[in-house]
Parts: structure tokens; C-alpha cells; sequence
């Protein structure tokens, strides 16, 4: 249709939840477990949503968190942001802030050193949504 | 671009776990949104941000669209010695924004 916005094109072409995971893993088995992810589970402005996630793991030179991915349901596209961390972050804990086009499940996988995948959903319910098609 | 904040602690002990937060002033454009004239603002987001300990990176991040406008992150690392913290930004536009902190390590 000629009259659909970007956002609406976008909407319906967009990978799903679970395909963008395999992306990311490489079709590797994930766990659930081990990866937190915290954020609020009811949002006023989904323009910025703070985020936290904390992986379990010792941050050691064999035996760390290599990456982080987070992942939306919903907004135009299913990436959000990749973290890349090494046994120099001390602590797997990294916070940032994002935006959330409506309410929806959110999922945190992070890799390990050793190859493992393991990850962690949260729903946000979002009142006002990211303003994504216009100029507010 | 423009100004950036950063927090990183000035000095520390040998083998502490700092955190540090940087923040960058950028719209983040996410491309998705229509202008006045009905055409749609194209997208321009800062696409990567990276510090580096000493010149050795230490943390990295890929950023897209969902990340709120003035992108903010938090992370740690080990403080292992005196030295200089360099961050940097780069958006679509290929503009690199850099910023530096000293950190005393004792």
C-alpha cells in the first residue's frame, strides 16, 4: 500500500523474537538462567526505558561473559543493542536506556567464553509509546 | 556532535571492579519518523561505542534504533593501572566523537 508509513512496512518484514535469537546464537541451544534482566515492568514514556542485565559469571580470563544481546517483540526492528565485554569488565553488569514502540516481551542472551548461550525475558507493559512515526 | 558525560572514578586500587557511565548528546535518529513535509527523516544513530584502557579495548557496544535518544550505557571494568580511559562514538554519518578520563591507580 502506498499510504503505509516505514514503521508499518517494517513491522510486517521483521524477524521474529525467536528467529533473531537463533540469529545471534548461531543456532546453538539457549538456557534460561544465569542472565537478569531488569527493567521496569510498567513504563510511562517508552522513549526511555532504563535498562540493567547481570550475567552470573566470574569474569575470569577463563571463564566470562563474551557478549550480550538485547532483543524487542515488537518495535520495527528486533535489535535493541550487543555488548561486548571480556574477563576485563570485572562484573557482567552493563545498564543503558531504549525505546519501546508498545508493550512487549523483552529477552537478554548472553554469550559465554565457553560457548554457551543463556538468557532471560521480561514483559513491559509501555503506556506512552516511543514516538516512531512522527515528529511529536 | 556534541557534548559528552562520562563518570569514571579518579582514582582506585589495583585489581577494583570501577564502573563507569558515559552518555553522548545525539538525536538518534531512528529514520522511522516523518517530517514536516511528510517525508521521512533519514536514520542517524551513533552505530558503535567502544572505551579502551590504555589502548587496549575493554568494552564495546553495537547500537540500533532502539536505543534512546543521548545513548546511555553503564559497564565496569578492572582497574590494573594508572592511565587513560578513551571513549568513542561513531554515528552513520561517520562522524567519530572521542572523549578521554585519567584514572590514578594505586
Amino acid at each position: 500500500m502506498a499510504d503505509e508509513t516505514p514503521a508499518e512496512i517494517a513491522q510486517k518484514t521483521r524477524p521474529s523474537l525467536n528467529e533473531v535469537v537463533r540469529a545471534f546464537t548461531g543456532g546453538r541451544p539457549v538456557q534460561a538462567g544465569r542472565v537478569t534482566l531488569s527493567v521496569p515492568p510498567l513504563v510511562e514514556n517508552g522513549n526511555a526505558v532504563g535498562v540493567t542485565v547481570t550475567v552470573d559469571s566470574p569474569m575470569t580470563a577463563s571463564d566470562h561473559v563474551r557478549r550480550i544481546a538485547l532483543f524487542n517483540e515488537k518495535n520495527p526492528q528486533p535489535d535493541i543493542a550487543v555488548f561486548h565485554l571480556g574477563a576485563r569488565a570485572g562484573r557482567a553488569r552493563v545498564a543503558t536506556r531504549i525505546r519501546l514502540a508498545t508493550s512487549q516481551t523483552m529477552v537478554a542472551v548472553a554469550e559465554l567464553s565457553d560457548g554457551s548461550f543463556w538468557s532471560a525475558k521480561a514483559n513491559v507493559i509501555v503506556t506512552l509509546a516511543a514516538c516512531i512515526e512522527d515528529l511529536s | 556532535m556534541t557534548r559528552a558525560l562520562i563518570n569514571v572514578p579518579k582514582t582506585a586500587k589495583r585489581g577494583d571492579v570501577i564502573e563507569i557511565r558515559a552518555m553522548i548528546a545525539h538525536p538518534m535518529e531512528t529514520g522511522y519518523r516523518m517530517g514536516p513535509n511528510g517525508v521521512a527523516i533519514p536514520r542517524n544513530i551513533i552505530k558503535r561505542f567502544a572505551c579502551a584502557y590504555d589502548g587496549a579495548e575493554v568494552f564495546a557496544a553495537d547500537f540500533f534504533p532502539a536505543m534512546s535518544a543521548n545513548p546511555f550505557v553503564a559497564f565496569s571494568t578492572v582497574a590494573t593501572s594508572s592511565g587513560t580511559l578513551t571513549f568513542s562514538w561513531t554515528d552513520d554519518a561517520g562522524n567519530t566523537e572521542t572523549a578521554t578520563a585519567e584514572i590514578a591507580v594505586g
